[in-house]
Protein backbone atom coordinates (compact mmCIF):
# COMPACT_ATOMS: atom_id res chain seq x y z
CA UNK A 1 0.00 0.00 0.00
CA UNK A 2 0.96 3.32 -1.02
CA UNK A 3 -0.06 5.75 2.00
CA UNK A 4 0.78 9.90 0.79
CA UNK A 5 -0.06 11.92 3.65
CA UNK A 6 -0.28 15.58 3.41
CA UNK A 7 2.65 15.64 0.99
CA UNK A 8 4.01 19.19 0.22
CA UNK A 9 6.43 20.15 -2.37
CA UNK A 10 8.11 23.24 -3.16
CA UNK A 11 11.07 24.52 -4.92
CA UNK A 12 11.48 27.53 -3.77
CA UNK A 13 9.10 30.00 -3.56
CA UNK A 14 6.70 27.84 -5.79
CA UNK A 15 4.54 25.61 -4.20
CA UNK A 16 4.41 22.51 -6.65
CA UNK A 17 2.42 20.20 -4.39
CA UNK A 18 -0.49 21.30 -1.45
CA UNK A 19 -1.04 19.13 1.38
CA UNK A 20 -1.66 16.12 -1.26
CA UNK A 21 -3.38 12.65 0.31
CA UNK A 22 -3.81 9.66 -1.11
CA UNK A 23 -3.95 5.64 -0.70
CA UNK A 24 -3.16 3.45 -3.22
CA UNK A 25 -4.24 -0.20 -2.22
CA UNK A 26 -2.47 -3.58 -3.70
CA UNK A 27 -3.92 -4.48 -7.24
CA UNK A 28 -5.43 -1.01 -8.07
CA UNK A 29 -4.38 1.15 -11.14
CA UNK A 30 -4.73 4.73 -10.14
CA UNK A 31 -4.77 7.36 -13.13
CA UNK A 32 -3.77 11.36 -11.83
CA UNK A 33 -5.12 13.31 -14.46
CA UNK A 34 -4.57 17.27 -14.52
CA UNK A 35 -3.32 19.93 -16.69
CA UNK A 36 0.40 20.32 -17.31
CA UNK A 37 2.30 21.77 -14.19
CA UNK A 38 -0.29 20.75 -12.47
CA UNK A 39 2.28 18.94 -9.99
CA UNK A 40 1.58 15.16 -11.89
CA UNK A 41 5.05 14.18 -12.39
CA UNK A 42 6.32 15.47 -9.32
CA UNK A 43 4.25 13.51 -7.06
CA UNK A 44 5.28 10.20 -8.88
CA UNK A 45 8.86 11.49 -8.21
CA UNK A 46 8.52 12.32 -4.56
CA UNK A 47 6.82 8.64 -4.15
CA UNK A 48 10.78 7.31 -5.93
CA UNK A 49 12.76 9.78 -3.45
CA UNK A 50 13.94 11.96 -7.19
CA UNK A 51 12.33 14.49 -5.25
CA UNK A 52 12.67 15.44 -0.86
CA UNK A 53 9.34 16.36 -0.03
CA UNK A 54 9.03 20.00 1.83
CA UNK A 55 6.25 18.65 4.51
CA UNK A 56 4.15 15.52 4.89
CA UNK A 57 5.09 12.15 4.51
CA UNK A 58 5.26 9.05 1.51
CA UNK A 59 5.25 5.24 3.17
CA UNK A 60 5.53 2.25 0.38
CA UNK A 61 3.59 -0.82 2.32
CA UNK A 62 5.24 1.17 5.65
CA UNK A 63 8.31 2.27 4.24
CA UNK A 64 8.95 6.05 4.99
CA UNK A 65 10.43 7.49 1.98
CA UNK A 66 12.50 10.07 3.65
CA UNK A 67 14.48 7.79 5.00
CA UNK A 68 17.69 6.17 4.38
CA UNK A 69 16.27 2.91 4.68
CA UNK A 70 13.23 3.36 3.91
CA UNK A 71 13.80 4.56 0.87
CA UNK A 72 15.73 1.83 0.09
CA UNK A 73 13.16 -0.94 0.62
CA UNK A 74 10.85 1.40 -1.01
CA UNK A 75 12.48 1.72 -4.13
CA UNK A 76 13.14 -1.97 -4.17
CA UNK A 77 8.95 -2.47 -4.31
CA UNK A 78 8.44 0.55 -7.08
CA UNK A 79 9.84 0.69 -10.49
CA UNK A 80 9.27 3.79 -12.04
CA UNK A 81 8.87 4.16 -16.10
CA UNK A 82 9.99 7.79 -17.46
CA UNK A 83 8.50 10.12 -19.82
CA UNK A 84 11.77 10.28 -21.73
CA UNK A 85 12.65 6.50 -21.54
CA UNK A 86 16.35 6.71 -20.08
CA UNK A 87 17.34 3.56 -21.08
CA UNK A 88 21.07 3.25 -20.81
CA UNK A 89 22.49 4.17 -24.33
CA UNK A 90 25.73 2.10 -23.87
CA UNK A 91 24.03 -0.75 -23.08
CA UNK A 92 21.56 -3.46 -24.96
CA UNK A 93 17.97 -3.56 -24.72
CA UNK A 94 19.30 -7.25 -22.55
CA UNK A 95 21.81 -5.33 -20.17
CA UNK A 96 19.38 -2.46 -19.76
CA UNK A 97 17.12 -4.79 -18.30
CA UNK A 98 19.24 -7.20 -16.08
CA UNK A 99 21.26 -4.33 -14.78
CA UNK A 100 19.48 -3.42 -11.49
CA UNK A 101 17.83 -7.32 -11.10
CA UNK A 102 21.71 -8.71 -10.93
CA UNK A 103 23.18 -5.05 -8.91
CA UNK A 104 20.17 -4.80 -6.67
CA UNK A 105 18.44 -8.33 -6.19
CA UNK A 106 21.54 -10.04 -6.59
CA UNK A 107 20.03 -12.54 -9.20
CA UNK A 108 22.73 -14.63 -10.97
CA UNK A 109 22.74 -13.42 -14.44
CA UNK A 110 21.65 -16.04 -16.31
CA UNK A 111 18.46 -16.21 -14.17
CA UNK A 112 18.09 -12.07 -14.54
CA UNK A 113 18.65 -12.90 -18.46
CA UNK A 114 15.82 -15.66 -18.95
CA UNK A 115 13.59 -13.23 -17.16
CA UNK A 116 14.77 -10.36 -19.26
CA UNK A 117 14.47 -12.63 -22.22
CA UNK A 118 10.62 -13.54 -21.60
CA UNK A 119 9.38 -9.69 -20.48
CA UNK A 120 10.86 -8.70 -24.29
CA UNK A 121 8.81 -11.86 -25.61
CA UNK A 122 5.70 -10.39 -23.74
CA UNK A 123 6.68 -6.91 -25.24
CA UNK A 124 6.95 -8.26 -29.07
CA UNK A 125 10.59 -7.42 -28.47
CA UNK A 126 12.35 -10.69 -28.25
CA UNK A 127 14.61 -10.31 -31.36
CA UNK A 128 15.80 -7.27 -30.11
CA UNK A 129 17.47 -8.58 -27.09
CA UNK A 130 21.10 -7.33 -28.35
CA UNK A 131 20.11 -3.74 -29.83
CA UNK A 132 21.66 -0.93 -28.62
CA UNK A 133 18.79 2.27 -27.51
CA UNK A 134 19.75 4.02 -30.76
CA UNK A 135 18.55 1.29 -32.71
CA UNK A 136 14.91 1.27 -31.86
CA UNK A 137 12.14 3.66 -32.14
CA UNK A 138 10.50 5.34 -29.71
CA UNK A 139 7.90 2.75 -29.20
CA UNK A 140 10.10 0.08 -28.72
CA UNK A 141 12.43 2.26 -26.49
CA UNK A 142 9.40 2.58 -24.08
CA UNK A 143 8.58 -1.23 -24.48
CA UNK A 144 12.12 -1.42 -23.15
CA UNK A 145 11.92 0.69 -20.61
CA UNK A 146 8.82 -0.87 -19.41
CA UNK A 147 10.38 -4.55 -19.01
CA UNK A 148 13.37 -2.80 -17.35
CA UNK A 149 10.64 -1.75 -14.49
CA UNK A 150 9.00 -5.16 -14.63
CA UNK A 151 12.02 -7.09 -14.21
CA UNK A 152 12.37 -5.52 -10.54
CA UNK A 153 8.60 -7.84 -9.81
CA UNK A 154 7.58 -4.55 -8.44
CA UNK A 155 4.68 -4.26 -6.27
CA UNK A 156 3.93 -0.49 -7.57
CA UNK A 157 4.60 0.18 -10.92
CA UNK A 158 4.75 4.31 -11.44
CA UNK A 159 4.33 5.57 -14.73
CA UNK A 160 5.02 9.25 -15.95
CA UNK A 161 3.42 10.17 -18.57
CA UNK A 162 4.96 7.16 -20.24
CA UNK A 163 3.21 7.73 -23.96
CA UNK A 164 3.93 11.33 -23.73
CA UNK A 165 6.79 11.59 -25.93
CA UNK A 166 5.36 8.62 -28.80
CA UNK A 167 3.58 9.39 -31.64
CA UNK A 168 -0.19 8.07 -31.59
CA UNK A 169 0.70 4.85 -33.49
CA UNK A 170 3.67 4.18 -30.85
CA UNK A 171 1.55 5.36 -28.04
CA UNK A 172 -0.77 2.44 -28.89
CA UNK A 173 1.93 -0.16 -28.68
CA UNK A 174 2.82 0.90 -25.29
CA UNK A 175 -1.17 1.20 -23.90
CA UNK A 176 -1.53 -2.10 -25.37
CA UNK A 177 0.92 -3.53 -22.93
CA UNK A 178 -0.20 -1.47 -19.93
CA UNK A 179 -3.66 -2.63 -20.60
CA UNK A 180 -2.43 -6.23 -20.76
CA UNK A 181 -0.45 -5.63 -17.25
CA UNK A 182 -3.50 -4.21 -16.06
CA UNK A 183 -5.76 -7.01 -16.11
CA UNK A 184 -2.79 -9.02 -15.12
CA UNK A 185 -3.62 -7.40 -11.27
CA UNK A 186 -0.10 -5.35 -11.73
CA UNK A 187 -0.60 -2.11 -9.13
CA UNK A 188 0.11 0.93 -11.25
CA UNK A 189 0.35 5.09 -10.43
CA UNK A 190 -0.33 6.33 -13.90
CA UNK A 191 0.44 9.94 -14.57
CA UNK A 192 -0.97 10.39 -18.28
CA UNK A 193 -3.00 12.67 -20.76
CA UNK A 194 -4.38 9.74 -22.41
CA UNK A 195 -8.54 10.18 -20.72
CA UNK A 196 -9.67 7.49 -23.05
CA UNK A 197 -6.87 5.05 -22.06
CA UNK A 198 -7.60 5.86 -18.32
CA UNK A 199 -10.90 5.54 -18.38
CA UNK A 200 -10.55 1.81 -19.93
CA UNK A 201 -8.08 0.87 -17.59
CA UNK A 202 -7.82 2.64 -14.29
CA UNK A 203 -10.11 1.87 -11.35
CA UNK A 204 -10.00 5.09 -9.99
CA UNK A 205 -9.24 8.32 -11.11
CA UNK A 206 -7.44 11.46 -9.16
CA UNK A 207 -7.08 14.87 -10.32
CA UNK A 208 -4.33 17.09 -9.93
CA UNK A 209 -4.90 21.24 -10.27
CA UNK A 210 -1.72 24.06 -9.47
CA UNK A 211 -0.75 21.23 -6.75
CA UNK A 212 -4.10 20.42 -5.03
CA UNK A 213 -5.96 17.27 -5.32
CA UNK A 214 -9.60 17.85 -6.28
CA UNK A 215 -11.23 15.08 -7.01
CA UNK A 216 -10.61 11.27 -5.99
CA UNK A 217 -12.99 8.91 -7.54
CA UNK A 218 -13.43 5.49 -8.76
CA UNK A 219 -13.18 5.66 -13.19
CA UNK A 220 -17.45 5.50 -13.44
CA UNK A 221 -18.50 8.35 -10.93
CA UNK A 222 -15.60 10.46 -12.36
CA UNK A 223 -17.19 10.16 -16.03
CA UNK A 224 -20.34 10.49 -14.42
CA UNK A 225 -23.17 13.66 -15.13
CA UNK A 226 -23.56 13.76 -11.53
CA UNK A 227 -19.84 12.99 -10.60
CA UNK A 228 -16.67 14.29 -12.13
CA UNK A 229 -18.62 15.92 -14.59
CA UNK A 230 -20.19 18.29 -12.18
CA UNK A 231 -16.93 19.89 -11.21
CA UNK A 232 -16.52 22.54 -13.69
CA UNK A 233 -13.18 22.92 -13.84
CA UNK A 234 -13.06 18.79 -14.38
CA UNK A 235 -15.87 19.03 -17.26
CA UNK A 236 -13.30 22.01 -18.93
CA UNK A 237 -10.66 19.61 -19.04
CA UNK A 238 -12.42 16.86 -20.50
CA UNK A 239 -13.93 18.64 -23.20
CA UNK A 240 -10.98 20.35 -24.02
CA UNK A 241 -9.25 16.96 -24.13
CA UNK A 242 -11.99 15.72 -26.58
CA UNK A 243 -11.26 18.03 -29.30
CA UNK A 244 -8.10 17.63 -28.79
CA UNK B 1 1.76 32.01 -80.71
CA UNK B 2 2.11 35.78 -81.08
CA UNK B 3 5.36 37.44 -81.18
CA UNK B 4 4.59 39.30 -78.02
CA UNK B 5 3.81 36.67 -75.83
CA UNK B 6 7.79 35.14 -76.65
CA UNK B 7 9.33 38.83 -75.81
CA UNK B 8 7.64 39.05 -72.45
CA UNK B 9 8.43 35.14 -71.30
CA UNK B 10 12.30 35.42 -72.18
CA UNK B 11 15.20 38.13 -72.07
CA UNK B 12 15.67 40.17 -74.89
CA UNK B 13 18.01 38.22 -77.31
CA UNK B 14 20.49 40.85 -77.58
CA UNK B 15 20.84 40.36 -73.76
CA UNK B 16 21.15 37.05 -74.00
CA UNK B 17 24.09 37.35 -76.77
CA UNK B 18 25.55 40.07 -74.44
CA UNK B 19 25.74 37.14 -71.27
CA UNK B 20 27.28 34.71 -73.81
CA UNK B 21 29.90 37.00 -74.66
CA UNK B 22 30.95 37.53 -71.08
CA UNK B 23 34.11 35.77 -69.78
CA UNK B 24 33.57 34.75 -66.15
CA UNK B 25 36.57 34.59 -64.14
CA UNK B 26 37.39 34.06 -60.44
CA UNK B 27 36.99 36.41 -57.77
CA UNK B 28 40.37 38.00 -57.14
CA UNK B 29 41.90 37.84 -53.50
CA UNK B 30 44.85 40.24 -53.42
CA UNK B 31 45.10 39.10 -49.54
CA UNK B 32 45.56 35.38 -49.98
CA UNK B 33 48.17 36.44 -52.99
CA UNK B 34 49.86 38.43 -51.00
CA UNK B 35 50.00 36.07 -47.73
CA UNK B 36 51.51 33.48 -50.15
CA UNK B 37 54.31 35.21 -51.54
CA UNK B 38 55.24 36.44 -48.39
CA UNK B 39 54.84 32.86 -46.91
CA UNK B 40 57.28 31.25 -49.91
CA UNK B 41 59.94 34.33 -48.96
CA UNK B 42 60.15 33.44 -45.25
CA UNK B 43 60.28 30.12 -45.67
CA UNK B 44 62.90 30.31 -48.00
CA UNK B 45 64.74 32.29 -45.25
CA UNK B 46 64.52 29.71 -43.01
CA UNK B 47 65.29 26.73 -44.90
CA UNK B 48 68.36 28.26 -45.60
CA UNK B 49 69.28 29.75 -42.37
CA UNK B 50 69.32 25.73 -41.31
CA UNK B 51 71.06 24.73 -44.33
CA UNK B 52 73.69 26.91 -44.57
CA UNK B 53 74.51 28.10 -40.87
CA UNK B 54 77.30 25.39 -39.80
CA UNK B 55 76.32 26.11 -36.19
CA UNK B 56 73.26 24.09 -36.69
CA UNK B 57 75.68 21.10 -36.35
CA UNK B 58 73.22 19.04 -38.59
CA UNK B 59 75.79 16.24 -38.49
CA UNK B 60 76.81 16.16 -35.05
CA UNK B 61 72.90 16.24 -34.38
CA UNK B 62 72.66 13.12 -36.19
CA UNK B 63 75.29 11.28 -34.46
CA UNK B 64 73.54 11.96 -30.48
CA UNK B 65 70.34 10.82 -32.10
CA UNK B 66 70.61 7.58 -30.89
CA UNK B 67 73.20 8.16 -28.09
CA UNK B 68 72.66 5.61 -24.95
CA UNK B 69 72.63 8.12 -22.75
CA UNK B 70 69.46 10.18 -25.12
CA UNK B 71 68.15 6.71 -25.18
CA UNK B 72 67.78 6.23 -21.65
CA UNK B 73 66.74 9.56 -20.98
CA UNK B 74 63.76 9.49 -23.85
CA UNK B 75 62.81 6.14 -21.79
CA UNK B 76 62.96 8.24 -18.30
CA UNK B 77 60.10 10.66 -20.24
CA UNK B 78 58.24 8.12 -21.17
CA UNK B 79 58.27 6.17 -18.48
CA UNK B 80 57.11 9.64 -16.27
CA UNK B 81 55.11 10.77 -18.92
CA UNK B 82 52.76 7.32 -18.44
CA UNK B 83 53.23 6.66 -14.43
CA UNK B 84 52.03 10.11 -14.01
CA UNK B 85 49.02 10.15 -16.82
CA UNK B 86 48.01 6.92 -15.01
CA UNK B 87 48.04 8.38 -11.57
CA UNK B 88 46.54 11.84 -12.55
CA UNK B 89 43.80 10.20 -14.29
CA UNK B 90 42.96 8.30 -10.93
CA UNK B 91 43.23 10.99 -8.86
CA UNK B 92 41.01 12.90 -11.15
CA UNK B 93 38.46 10.57 -11.30
CA UNK B 94 38.38 10.75 -7.67
CA UNK B 95 38.64 14.53 -7.57
CA UNK B 96 35.91 14.87 -10.11
CA UNK B 97 33.66 12.64 -8.24
CA UNK B 98 34.13 14.17 -4.90
CA UNK B 99 33.07 17.85 -6.69
CA UNK B 100 29.71 16.41 -7.63
CA UNK B 101 29.13 14.54 -4.77
CA UNK B 102 26.19 15.51 -2.52
CA UNK B 103 28.26 16.64 0.24
CA UNK B 104 29.50 20.06 0.51
CA UNK B 105 32.53 19.16 2.48
CA UNK B 106 33.55 16.98 -0.58
CA UNK B 107 32.63 19.11 -2.98
CA UNK B 108 34.38 21.97 -1.67
CA UNK B 109 37.59 20.17 -0.84
CA UNK B 110 37.89 19.26 -4.61
CA UNK B 111 36.88 22.89 -5.21
CA UNK B 112 40.42 23.63 -3.24
CA UNK B 113 42.28 20.81 -4.76
CA UNK B 114 41.76 21.82 -8.25
CA UNK B 115 41.70 25.57 -7.57
CA UNK B 116 45.75 25.01 -5.68
CA UNK B 117 46.89 22.43 -8.54
CA UNK B 118 46.10 24.17 -11.54
CA UNK B 119 47.15 27.58 -9.46
CA UNK B 120 50.37 27.31 -8.66
CA UNK B 121 52.98 26.65 -11.63
CA UNK B 122 53.69 23.21 -12.19
CA UNK B 123 57.61 24.25 -11.87
CA UNK B 124 57.25 25.85 -8.41
CA UNK B 125 54.98 22.35 -7.48
CA UNK B 126 57.86 20.19 -8.65
CA UNK B 127 60.39 22.51 -6.77
CA UNK B 128 58.65 22.17 -3.43
CA UNK B 129 58.35 18.51 -3.19
CA UNK B 130 61.53 17.99 -4.10
CA UNK B 131 62.82 20.45 -1.04
CA UNK B 132 60.23 18.50 1.19
CA UNK B 133 62.52 17.38 3.66
CA UNK B 134 63.03 21.39 4.64
CA UNK B 135 59.23 20.99 5.95
CA UNK B 136 59.35 17.65 7.10
CA UNK B 137 62.27 15.93 8.22
CA UNK B 138 61.08 12.81 8.72
CA UNK B 139 57.41 10.18 8.90
CA UNK B 140 57.19 7.87 11.13
CA UNK B 141 53.79 6.18 12.52
CA UNK B 142 53.93 6.12 16.73
CA UNK B 143 50.88 3.96 18.03
CA UNK B 144 50.16 4.62 21.43
CA UNK B 145 51.26 1.64 23.89
CA UNK B 146 53.37 0.52 20.69
CA UNK B 147 55.64 2.79 20.03
CA UNK B 148 57.20 3.33 16.83
CA UNK B 149 55.58 1.26 14.03
CA UNK B 150 58.21 2.43 11.25
CA UNK B 151 60.16 5.89 10.62
CA UNK B 152 61.66 6.89 7.60
CA UNK B 153 63.56 10.08 6.62
CA UNK B 154 62.40 12.16 3.75
CA UNK B 155 65.44 12.46 2.21
CA UNK B 156 65.75 8.77 2.02
CA UNK B 157 62.42 8.73 -0.38
CA UNK B 158 62.04 12.00 -1.72
CA UNK B 159 64.33 10.95 -4.59
CA UNK B 160 64.06 13.15 -7.81
CA UNK B 161 62.68 10.59 -9.98
CA UNK B 162 60.11 10.24 -7.11
CA UNK B 163 59.69 14.04 -6.29
CA UNK B 164 58.62 14.40 -9.96
CA UNK B 165 56.50 11.57 -9.93
CA UNK B 166 54.57 13.24 -6.85
CA UNK B 167 54.40 16.90 -8.19
CA UNK B 168 53.25 16.21 -11.79
CA UNK B 169 50.37 13.73 -10.87
CA UNK B 170 49.32 16.25 -8.17
CA UNK B 171 49.11 19.08 -10.68
CA UNK B 172 48.18 16.79 -13.48
CA UNK B 173 45.10 15.53 -11.45
CA UNK B 174 43.88 19.09 -10.98
CA UNK B 175 43.40 19.37 -14.79
CA UNK B 176 42.07 15.57 -15.46
CA UNK B 177 39.81 16.52 -12.40
CA UNK B 178 38.22 19.00 -13.97
CA UNK B 179 37.79 17.13 -17.69
CA UNK B 180 36.08 14.48 -15.82
CA UNK B 181 33.92 16.57 -13.86
CA UNK B 182 32.45 17.96 -17.01
CA UNK B 183 32.10 14.63 -18.64
CA UNK B 184 30.34 13.60 -15.70
CA UNK B 185 28.02 16.92 -16.00
CA UNK B 186 27.30 16.39 -19.69
CA UNK B 187 25.38 12.99 -18.70
CA UNK B 188 22.11 13.62 -18.64
CA UNK B 189 20.40 13.37 -15.22
CA UNK B 190 17.63 11.21 -16.26
CA UNK B 191 20.32 8.35 -16.26
CA UNK B 192 21.11 8.33 -12.81
CA UNK B 193 17.87 8.90 -11.87
CA UNK B 194 16.37 5.92 -13.72
CA UNK B 195 18.67 3.93 -11.92
CA UNK B 196 18.22 5.42 -8.56
CA UNK B 197 14.84 4.67 -8.90
CA UNK B 198 15.31 1.16 -9.40
CA UNK B 199 17.38 1.00 -6.40
CA UNK B 200 21.37 1.11 -7.16
CA UNK B 201 23.43 2.40 -5.02
CA UNK B 202 25.10 5.72 -6.11
CA UNK B 203 28.54 4.23 -6.31
CA UNK B 204 26.96 1.15 -8.84
CA UNK B 205 25.46 4.14 -10.73
CA UNK B 206 28.73 6.44 -11.21
CA UNK B 207 30.40 3.06 -11.98
CA UNK B 208 27.88 1.10 -14.58
CA UNK B 209 26.27 4.55 -15.36
CA UNK B 210 27.14 7.53 -15.32
CA UNK B 211 31.27 7.05 -15.77
CA UNK B 212 31.07 4.93 -18.89
CA UNK B 213 29.09 7.36 -20.00
CA UNK B 214 31.32 10.49 -19.78
CA UNK B 215 34.34 8.52 -20.92
CA UNK B 216 33.31 9.95 -24.66
CA UNK B 217 33.39 13.59 -23.38
CA UNK B 218 36.45 12.74 -21.57
CA UNK B 219 38.75 10.60 -23.99
CA UNK B 220 39.96 13.07 -26.50
CA UNK B 221 41.11 16.20 -24.12
CA UNK B 222 42.51 13.47 -22.25
CA UNK B 223 44.92 12.98 -25.31
CA UNK B 224 45.76 16.58 -25.41
CA UNK B 225 46.89 16.51 -21.91
CA UNK B 226 48.58 13.69 -22.72
CA UNK B 227 50.31 15.71 -25.01
CA UNK B 228 50.96 18.61 -22.77
CA UNK B 229 52.10 16.41 -20.32
CA UNK B 230 54.76 14.94 -22.50
CA UNK B 231 56.26 18.02 -22.49
CA UNK B 232 55.67 19.13 -19.16
CA UNK B 233 58.01 16.62 -17.97
CA UNK B 234 60.51 18.34 -19.62
CA UNK B 235 60.60 20.59 -16.17
CA UNK B 236 62.09 17.38 -13.99
CA UNK B 237 65.27 18.65 -15.27
CA UNK B 238 65.32 21.14 -12.95
CA UNK B 239 65.41 18.47 -10.18
CA UNK B 240 68.05 16.70 -11.92
CA UNK B 241 66.06 13.57 -12.83
CA UNK B 242 67.98 12.34 -16.11
CA UNK B 243 65.08 12.76 -18.56
CA UNK B 244 65.38 13.21 -22.37
CA UNK B 245 66.24 16.87 -21.91
CA UNK B 246 68.70 16.66 -18.71
CA UNK B 247 70.66 14.00 -20.42
CA UNK B 248 71.02 16.41 -23.90
CA UNK B 249 71.89 18.90 -21.03
CA UNK B 250 74.75 16.73 -19.07
CA UNK B 251 75.94 16.11 -22.63
CA UNK B 252 76.37 19.41 -24.10
CA UNK B 253 77.52 20.80 -20.82
CA UNK B 254 80.77 18.49 -21.41
CA UNK B 255 81.08 19.50 -25.07
CA UNK B 256 79.49 22.66 -25.84
CA UNK B 257 77.15 21.09 -28.43
CA UNK B 258 74.40 22.76 -27.25
CA UNK B 259 72.48 23.66 -30.64
CA UNK B 260 72.81 19.97 -31.98
CA UNK B 261 71.77 18.58 -28.88
CA UNK B 262 68.79 20.81 -28.24
CA UNK B 263 67.89 19.50 -31.93
CA UNK B 264 67.89 15.94 -31.10
CA UNK B 265 65.63 16.66 -27.74
CA UNK B 266 63.19 19.33 -30.36
CA UNK B 267 63.22 16.01 -32.89
CA UNK B 268 62.90 12.94 -30.55
CA UNK B 269 59.66 15.49 -28.53
CA UNK B 270 58.37 15.95 -32.00
CA UNK B 271 58.48 12.00 -32.67
CA UNK B 272 56.91 11.18 -30.05
CA UNK B 273 54.25 13.83 -29.86
CA UNK B 274 53.41 13.02 -33.50
CA UNK B 275 52.66 9.24 -32.69
CA UNK B 276 50.67 10.52 -29.60
CA UNK B 277 48.59 12.61 -32.00
CA UNK B 278 47.99 9.79 -35.00
CA UNK B 279 46.39 7.65 -31.52
CA UNK B 280 44.63 10.38 -30.39
CA UNK B 281 43.12 11.10 -33.81
CA UNK B 282 41.76 7.62 -33.87
CA UNK B 283 40.29 7.86 -30.03
CA UNK B 284 38.58 10.69 -30.83
CA UNK B 285 37.26 9.28 -34.20
CA UNK B 286 35.92 6.55 -32.17
CA UNK B 287 34.37 8.33 -28.93
CA UNK B 288 33.32 11.70 -30.14
CA UNK B 289 30.71 10.99 -32.23
CA UNK B 290 27.41 11.67 -32.31
CA UNK B 291 25.21 9.29 -30.25
CA UNK B 292 22.99 8.83 -33.11
CA UNK B 293 25.07 6.64 -35.49
CA UNK B 294 25.05 3.34 -35.61
CA UNK B 295 28.05 1.47 -33.38
CA UNK B 296 30.91 0.05 -36.07
CA UNK B 297 33.31 -3.13 -35.63
CA UNK B 298 36.02 -1.22 -34.63
CA UNK B 299 33.85 0.63 -32.16
CA UNK B 300 32.90 -3.10 -30.72
CA UNK B 301 36.76 -3.92 -30.61
CA UNK B 302 37.27 -0.76 -28.68
CA UNK B 303 34.47 -1.28 -25.98
CA UNK B 304 35.51 -5.18 -25.83
CA UNK B 305 39.69 -4.29 -25.55
CA UNK B 306 39.07 -0.98 -22.84
CA UNK B 307 36.15 -2.86 -21.27
CA UNK B 308 34.43 0.74 -21.09
CA UNK B 309 30.99 0.95 -22.60
CA UNK B 310 31.40 4.18 -23.98
CA UNK B 311 29.61 4.79 -27.24
CA UNK B 312 30.41 6.89 -30.08
CA UNK B 313 30.72 5.38 -33.42
CA UNK B 314 31.98 5.34 -36.98
CA UNK B 315 29.97 4.12 -39.63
Amino acid sequence: MIVIENVEKRFGETTVLKRINLTIEPGEVVTILGSSGSGKSTLIRCINGLEALSGGRITVDGNDVSTKAGLATARRRSATVFQLFNLYPHMTALENITLAPINVLKKPRAEAEARARELLKLVGLADLATAYPQRLSGGQRQRVGICRALAMDPRYLLLDEVTSALDPEMTGEVLDILAELARGGTTMLFVTHEVEFARRISSRIVFLEQGELIVDMPTERFFAEDGGFAVPRIRQFLTKMKKD
Amino acid sequence: MSKVDTSKARPQPSVVEEVDRLVVVPRRNYGIWIGTAFTLVLSYFILRAFAVNPAFGWETAAGYLFHPSIMSGLMTTLVLTVVIMFLAIIIGTIVAVMRVSPSPVLRSFAGAYVWFFRGVPALIQLIFWFNLALLVREFSLTLPFVGEIFSIRTNDFMTPFFSAVVALSLCEAGYMAEIIRAGIKSVPTGQSEAASALGMPYRNILKRIVLPQAMRFVVPPTGNEAINLLKLTSLVTFIAVDDLFYSAQSIYARTFETIPLLIVVAVWYLAVVSIMSVGQHFLERHFGRSETRSQSLTTRFLRNAFGTRAKGAAT
